[in-house]
């Protein structure tokens, strides 16, 4: 029978499955990923955690929960950086840690660290190490390397393509096709692609703005040069990856008159505090509606429909008068 | 030209040395009082940390007292603090104040860059580089003797017979050091410092309880927010040790050794950079351990990622090390006696713990 892989679909799940998943599998292994968040899922992880931390976080135990007595390894990288300049928000860098020391009876962890400081031959290495621990030839895991660097371009380029992730990731997300009908608004949903994309803890967001007949755009529509050619509009870059990606794609979207920007965070996100004062100092300069919605464990549906109807309808009715 | 910068504990009067000596005028920042915080809170974001709301009420407060220029400091990451500066300069400029920011990256990240904002302070004063290196080794020296005078007062006060009497000789040390303008003058405030608090009329029998103080920098040093923690467990009979100083990478091998063996002794359980003084505070909790403390308190701002990082770890170090851990977030909601009440709290449970051990002599609240 062949060994498994514990994959939990939280945090950098939404970014970089596609490439774990390929990888894994070529080298024989059957990866298992935890179910769609869930009340079950959130309740584990508020039990595990301590209060203090964010919802991505709490979820993410959670899933780790979910997963933990039915697989062989867990698989919980350290996201330390992927482009060597910025780094991932503090938690991701402890987040093994967290992990091993919250958690009890854990399976083995896979938690190599994942810093390619030295361009994407660190990405290799970082397999050959991961290969080595499950005790895999070399030969064989640059192979499973080969393929998934080619299963990741694929997902990129759908992505870029205005494909959600949710959209084409095996987690069982609810949502049917998005985006498919050109509507006449169009509004920027910018967040971590942890909490836009977890309809659970989005409380389904993308959807209910698409059936108010809104067009909604994404950092994942853009493409990394695409982002990258904002990289020096500030004088000093923010230190977190998916932080900067969001404020690029503030910049960009602010720049193609866009209609209005949702900012979605999590409560007590310490990088948000920082970028959504600088995303709402900047969209104020550009004079665009701008919407900052605070997603936490407590968050009710009723409340985040009303806000998001409020701020449509300004929106619509602004396009309509100008 | 009008200069002011952050204040942090006892380190302006280092600060305002430097400035003034380099034919500035140096505008102290006012300590930060509860104005400090509701004008901060008013206009910071609501998930920024307490030392940032704090920060930008003092910044405020000294632009109405006419400072032109704000002199702060950087960071790497990924503790956000690094971009505070940044984001305090859009914010101010966003209310309409007129200034100009200088934020000091560690010189490592780019030699230049350190030496031109150098040059920005120093050329409209047409202060010469040797005379600016003078002027700032006696700044450090003052900076060293505030830090020393300060660690003498968190020793003696657990001993002090008559409450508060460290605290005045402390305040009074403080004026001293203020006045002090050469080396020499330094030199001799310094030792005129130390014989104000030893002078202090202690009960050398007691054997206070030993709590190490660990955590985020600012809420550590800055006893406006922390609810000036070493004072009131000081006067409850604790002696407390802090792990950081502003100094401190002067005085590597004098507090535990420096900070790798910080970082060696956190490895086991935290093994990675993970900003601000996250690491830090796992790594401590173990040196503290082995030295034989009666507990820890970490105290960290509301939101602060790193410290819930190391929060979420030092459950267990706890454990493993059987020493007791108490973490205060910190915020501009926190209540003095809500806190007061956690810390008589954990006293009393660290108290038990060594009559427990067999020691009878341990002394605990007020002396009792």
């Amino acid at each position: 029978m062949k060994e498994t892989i514990g994959y939990p679909t939280a945090l950098s799940y939404y970014s970089y499955y596609p490439f774990w998943n390929a990888f894994f599998t070529t080298l024989g292994f059957s990866v298992v990923i935890s179910p769609a968040s869930s009340k079950q899922i959130i309740d584990w992880g508020v039990k595990e955690t301590v209060n203090d931390a964010c919802i991505p976080i709490k979820l993410f135990h959670g899933h780790v929960m979910s997963l933990k007595d039915r697989v062989d390894y867990l698989f919980v990288p350290r996201m330390v950086s992927v482009d060597g300049k910025t780094t991932f928000c503090p938690k991701f860098l402890g987040l093994p840690d967290m992990v091993r020391w919250s958690i009890p009876d854990l399976p083995r962890l896979i938690d190599e660290r994942i810093d390619l400081k030295k361009g994407a031959r660190g990405l290799l290495s970082t397999c050959y190490k991961i290969g080595n621990f499950l005790k895999q030839n070399p030969a064989r895991v640059f192979y499973a390397y080969l393929v998934a660097q080619w299963v990741h371009r694929q997902y990129q380029d759908n992505l870029n393509r205005g494909i959600f992730p949710n959209k084409i990731l095996p987690s069982k997300e609810t949502g049917r096709g998005l985006n498919s009908i050109e509507t006449e608004i169009r509004i920027a949903v910018l967040g971590y692609p942890y909490e836009i994309y977890d309809s659970y803890i989005s409380v389904n967001l993308l959807q209910k703005l698409n059936e108010m007949g809104v067009a909604v755009r994404t950092v994942e529509m853009l493409s990394n040069k695409v982002l990258g050619g904002y990289r020096h509009r500030l004088s000093k870059n923010l230190f977190w990856q998916y932080s900067n990606r969001v404020l690029w794609a503030t910049y960009h979207y602010l720049e193609k008159k866009i209609d209005g920007i949702i900012h979605v965070s999590a409560f007590g996100c310490g990088p948000d505090a920082m970028l959504d004062k600088l995303m709402q100092l900047e969209a104020k300069k550009h004079d665009i509606p701008f919407m900052t919605l605070t997603l936490d464990e407590h968050t009710g549906e009723a409340g985040v429909v009303t806000r998001l109807e409020a701020f449509v309808d300004m929106v619509r009715f602004r396009r309509e008068s100008s | 030209m009008r200069v002011t910068f952050p204040h942090m504990g006892t380190s302006h009067i280092a600060f305002k040395h430097l400035i003034n000596n380099l034919g500035h005028e140096a505008i102290v920042p006012p300590a930060p009082s509860k104005r400090t915080l509701s004008l901060g809170v008013r206009h910071a974001p609501e998930f920024a940390c307490i030392p940032f709301k704090i920060l930008l009420g003092s910044y405020i407060e000294a632009l109405e007292n006419g400072a032109e220029m704000i002199i702060s400091s950087g960071g790497v990451g990924p503790c956000r603090a690094g971009i505070y500066g940044l984001l305090h300069e859009e914010i101010l400029k966003d209310l309409g104040y007129d200034f100009e920011m200088l934020i000091f990256e560690p010189p490592l990240r780019g030699l230049l860059d350190f030496i031109k904002k150098i040059g920005r302070v120093i050329r409209p004063t047409r202060v010469s580089w040797p005379t600016f290196i003078k002027v700032f080794k006696t700044s450090w020296q003052k900076l060293i003797i505030l830090d020393e005078t300060e660690i003498l007062s968190h020793q003696i006060r657990p001993y002090e017979v008559i409450r508060g009497e460290t605290t005045r000789a402390f305040k009074e040390a403080l004026t001293l050091i203020d006045k002090a303008e050469t080396r020499q003058e330094l030199d001799s405030a310094g030792q005129a410092a130390e014989m104000l608090l030893r002078d202090v009329t202690q009960d050398r029998s007691r054997k206070p309880l030993r709590i190490g103080l660990i955590g985020e920098i600012y809420v550590v040093l800055e006893p406006f927010i922390n609810l000036d923690i070493e004072k009131t467990l000081g006067e409850m009979g604790v002696e407390t040790h802090r792990s950081i100083y502003l100094t401190d990478w002067t005085r590597d091998n004098t507090v535990f050794d420096g900070e790798k063996d910080i970082k060696n002794a956190a490895k086991p359980y935290l093994n990675q950079l993970i900003g601000g003084h996250g690491i830090n505070s796992v790594g401590e909790t173990v040196l503290y351990a082995s030295n034989g403390f009666d507990g820890v308190i970490q105290l960290a701002p509301f939101t602060c990622i790193p410290e819930i990082v190391a929060k979420s770890i030092l459950n267990r170090v706890s454990r493993d090390l059987n020493i007791p851990v108490l973490t205060l977030f910190l915020d501009e909601q926190t209540g003095t006696a809500g806190a007061q009440t956690r810390l008589e709290a954990f006293t009393d449970l660290l108290l038990q713990k060594r009559r427990n051990k067999g020691d009878l002599d341990a002394t605990g609240i007020f002396g009792n």
